[in-house]
């Protein structure tokens, strides 16, 4: 006899403590064991917790890998980022609904698969690919989804997917014996500060034989920006943060990586786990904090174990723990916190709600993490790669480090480059670096545009090629899309919106709903139906979802719609109609009535055939 | 020349725009004066007569019938005004848009408490009008030259509305009768 659903929940609530911050671990832990958080498991956790069952049920229906009915043991979800959909992630899916006989949302009704979309996994540059429970399974060609799912079908056990999934591991450490993955590092080229090779503890050596506030003269001396996107100098956010009131600190790595074709954190967990960890022990030392959070995305927990074994083996080392390095006093340490699926909880009050185990809803600034952060604490938030600069620059000096780049923006910054081109992957470049310079690197062939800076960067055209990367110019957080001759401004631009309406937290009006209406105002046009007034409220109404959206996600949500009509308006105008033409409103009759023709089974009387 | 031609109609509203229009009072004897009505629930024409001035729409689409009657005043108008709330958004009764059809018709002829309907067949006859999937404002179904907002607006706007309009000047509204707090 299994223990009952009580028992379990039990036991997952006292493994974390009772502790209702972190209700996101035990609903993932109750998800995993129990199926799903039904309501009967609510009402479980809600009394081990003594807490009210709404909190419970409004995180569960929150996040996108937590669901409150039974899923199929297996759970496929195929990516359907851009680059995802140019390589064919729509035949797949279809691929695999008439093998399994239900539609994308839907489980089988033996409960063995369920099959959706998910949105951008990391993997666009060996698209099309899906996530199948934690396996990613990248690179899939005509007929392999369906093979699997064939292969699966036959088997009555369903467990240790990637023997039955997986031929070939990918480079690196993706075939490490605790990671088994498929996926390449498709890293093309590798530069000094980041990809580079280092022994563990050279950085953070030398940065505790310096003081704290030493340290984050280096780093302020550095210049360094953040690379999670908003660009701030790093080094004052320390500064801020060691100088927050506060009895503990927090230092928290940004793993989400969530904006749509950004997969170079992926890599460097998988490559340079201890370049980051380094960076974090360097940073808690620097602002005064013992323990350090990595929120590391739902759709990288095939990594878990492998980091976690980095974490173990730094604790075996001394460079984790109490007194790192023998460095008496100082003591730091770090624990990975899992996410469930939410683009929004890259943003970093978004993440700090989803740490403290809450919705993903980003919080009102003032005040800023840095006073008022995880658990009211002041927290420094910083995405993997900023980290890993950190251990570099201690390593290497700040003179050495800022000589790399622009003078605006110092270092290196790794794209991670899909799309129309021979060679994506990641590519460690210098700042500074011309567009053009990047497509022939990619060996991008007579590109028409490209995508910078993913969703919520900017659409650029030919006019734009001789533009540098940096955060003075076209500013990236590492995604760049290659886009050809062939393909549809418009169209992808309606795919982004998409993606925001799908990913917005719903706080704001102007964020929920506006998204749509510039997604619906899009299609009209796409459709043939755009009027030359449209033109006017995409620009208005984008704009003041823009003004009006309280985070950086409704703040750069319109960019899709804004850029393009900006870079490529005649693909606009070429598909607007006469403003004269009355008869025209996009409208369709013939949808409009199917259904209710359908229900009451007869025709139309006053619109004849 | 004869006097402009108004037309009025009713679709997927409540007829309170048109009992606004009542609200003229006296006026409706200048109004009178001023134009000729064609079709319009007020003298009970139910066809359009040919080429009309101005057209006032109240309700949104909510049914075939609604598109049919819509497409017609768009055809024979020279100026089509959505007026009031449900031409313009849709109104109350787009709150069902929230809602599946399907599951519309399951509520209200299948499933609903107080539902009898034993044969359990949603009805058919030709003279209930196919519904759309959802309710649709005006300026979806045919183009729409103006808007005159309120639920509904106040005698007042439409009278001042209908003036400028008349006269060739740009209409202005006073801030109360645009305000609808
Ligand atoms: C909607 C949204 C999503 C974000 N996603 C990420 C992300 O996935 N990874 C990341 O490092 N930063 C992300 N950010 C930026 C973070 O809010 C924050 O600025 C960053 O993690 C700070 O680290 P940095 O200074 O090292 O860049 C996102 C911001 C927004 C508004
Ligand atoms: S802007 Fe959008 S995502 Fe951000 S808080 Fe508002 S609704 Fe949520």
């Amino acid at each position: 006899m299994g223990a009952t659903r009580e028992e379990v929940v039990k036991v997952i609530c006292q493994d974390y403590g009772n502790d209702r911050s972190r209700l996101l671990d035990i609903a993932r832990d109750v998800r995993e064991q129990l199926g799903c958080v039904d309501s009967p498991a609510v009402d479980c956790i809600a009394e081990v917790l003594s807490i009210p069952r709404v909190e419970i049920e409004s995180l569960v229906s929150f996040y996108s890998f937590l669901y409150s009915e039974p899923q199929g043991q297996v759970q496929i979800r195929i990516c359907n980022d851009v680059p995802d959909m140019m390589k064919g992630a729509d035949r797949i899916a279809s691929e695999l609904e008439e093998e399994l006989g239900i539609q994308v949302g839907e489980t089988t009704p033996d409960g063995k698969f369920s099959l959706e979309y998910a949105s951008c996994i990391g993997l666009s540059d060996q698209a099309p690919s899906a996530l199948v429970n934690d396996l990613m399974v990248p690179r899939l060609g005509a007929g392999t989804a369906r093979r699997g799912v064939q292969i699966l079908k036959e088997r009555g056990e369903l467990k240790e997917l990637d023997k039955l999934l997986i031929r070939d591991y990918g480079d690196g450490n993706n075939a490490h014996d605790l990671v088994r993955s498929a996926c390449s590092n498709n890293i093309r080229k590798a530069g000094e500060v980041i990809l580079a090779e280092m022994r563990r503890g050279a950085g953070l050596e030398k940065a505790l034989a310096m003081s704290p506030v030493e340290v984050i003269r280096e780093i302020k001396t550095s210049r360094l920006r953040g690379r999670g996107g908003a660009g701030f100098p790093t080094g004052m956010k320390w500064e801020f943060t060691r100088a927050a009131d506060g009895d503990r600190r927090y230092l928290v790595c940004n793993a989400d990586e969530g904006e749509p074709g950004t997969f170079k954190d992926r890599v460097i967990l998988t490559e340079r786990p201890d370049l980051l960890f380094e960076g974090m022990t360097i940073g808690g030392y620097a602002i005064g904090a013992e323990d350090g959070l990595v929120y590391l995305r739902a759709e990288y927990a095939y990594l878990r174990e492998f980091l976690e074994h980095a974490l173990a083996k730094r604790r075996e080392l001394g460079l984790l723990g109490e007194n790192v390095c023998g460095k008496e006093g100082f003591h730091f340490d770090i624990r990975i916190q899992m996410g469930a699926g939410a683009y929004i909880c890259g943003e970093e009050t978004a993440l700090i709600s989803s740490c403290e185990g809450l919705r993903g809803d980003p919080k009102n600034r003032p005040p800023f993490p840095a006073q008022h952060g995880y658990l009211g604490k002041p927290t420094s938030v910083n995405n993997v790669e900023t980290l890993c600069c950190v251990a570099r620059i201690l390593q290497r000096g700040s003179g050495w480090f800022s000589a790399i780049g622009s003078p605006g923006s110092t270092g290196t910054k790794l794209l991670s480059i899909s799309g129309d081109c021979m060679r994506p992957g990641v590519y460690e470049v210098p700042f500074g670096i011309r567009l053009s310079e990047v497509f022939a690197m990619c060996d991008a062939q007579d590109p028409m545009a490209a995508q910078v800076g993913g969703p919520s960067g900017k659409m650029v055209g030919e006019a734009d090629f001789d533009r540098t990367i940096c955060f003075d110019d076209l500013a990236t957080g590492g995604s760049l899309m290659v886009f050809g001759r062939d393909r549809d401004v418009l169209e992808i631009a309606s795919q982004f919106m998409q993606f925001f309406v799908h990913e917005s937290c719903g706080y704001c009006t102007p964020c929920r709903v506006g998204n749509v209406l510039l997604k619906e105002r899009l299609d009209k046009i796409l459709g043939g139906h755009g009027q030359p007034t449209d033109l006017e409220y995409l620009q208005r109404l984008g704009e003041s979802i823009k003004m009006a959206s309280r985070c950086g996600l409704g703040q750069t949500s319109p960019n899709p719609v804004l850029s393009t009509l900006e870079s490529f308006r005649s693909a606009y105008e070429e598909r607007i109609r006469d403003a004269d033409d009355v008869e025209e409103s996009g409208f369709d009759l013939q949808s409009a009535l199917s259904t209710a023709q359908t229900l009451t089974g007869r025709k139309s009387v006053h619109f004849e055939d | 020349m004869g006097k402009p031609r108004v037309a009025t109609t009713s679709l997927c509203g409540c007829f309170g725009c048109h009992m606004s229009l009542l609200d003229i009072d006296e006026r409706i004897l200048s109004l009178v004066e001023l134009v000729d009505f064609d079709r319009s629930p007020i003298n009970d024409i139910k066809e359009l007569s040919g080429p009309v001035d101005i057209g006032l729409v109240e309700g949104g689409c909510a049914n075939e019938e609604n598109v049919k009657v819509l497409q017609e005043f768009r055809e024979h108008c020279r100026v089509l005004i959505s007026v009031g709330d449900c031409a313009i958004n849709g109104g109350i009764p787009a709150m069902r848009n929230m809602v599946p059809l399907r599951e519309c018709f399951r509520e209200a002829f299948l499933d609903g408490p107080t539902v009898v309907n034993p044969a359990g067949k949603i009805p058919d006859d030709e003279e209930i009008p196919l519904l759309l999937d959802r309710v649709y404002p005006c300026h979806e179904v045919v183009k729409v030259e103006y808007h005159l907002p309120g639920c509904p607006p106040s005698a007042d706007t439409l009278w001042e509305a209908l003036n400028a309009l008349l006269e060739g000047r740009s209409l202005e509204l006073p801030y109360e009768l645009i305000k609808y707090d």
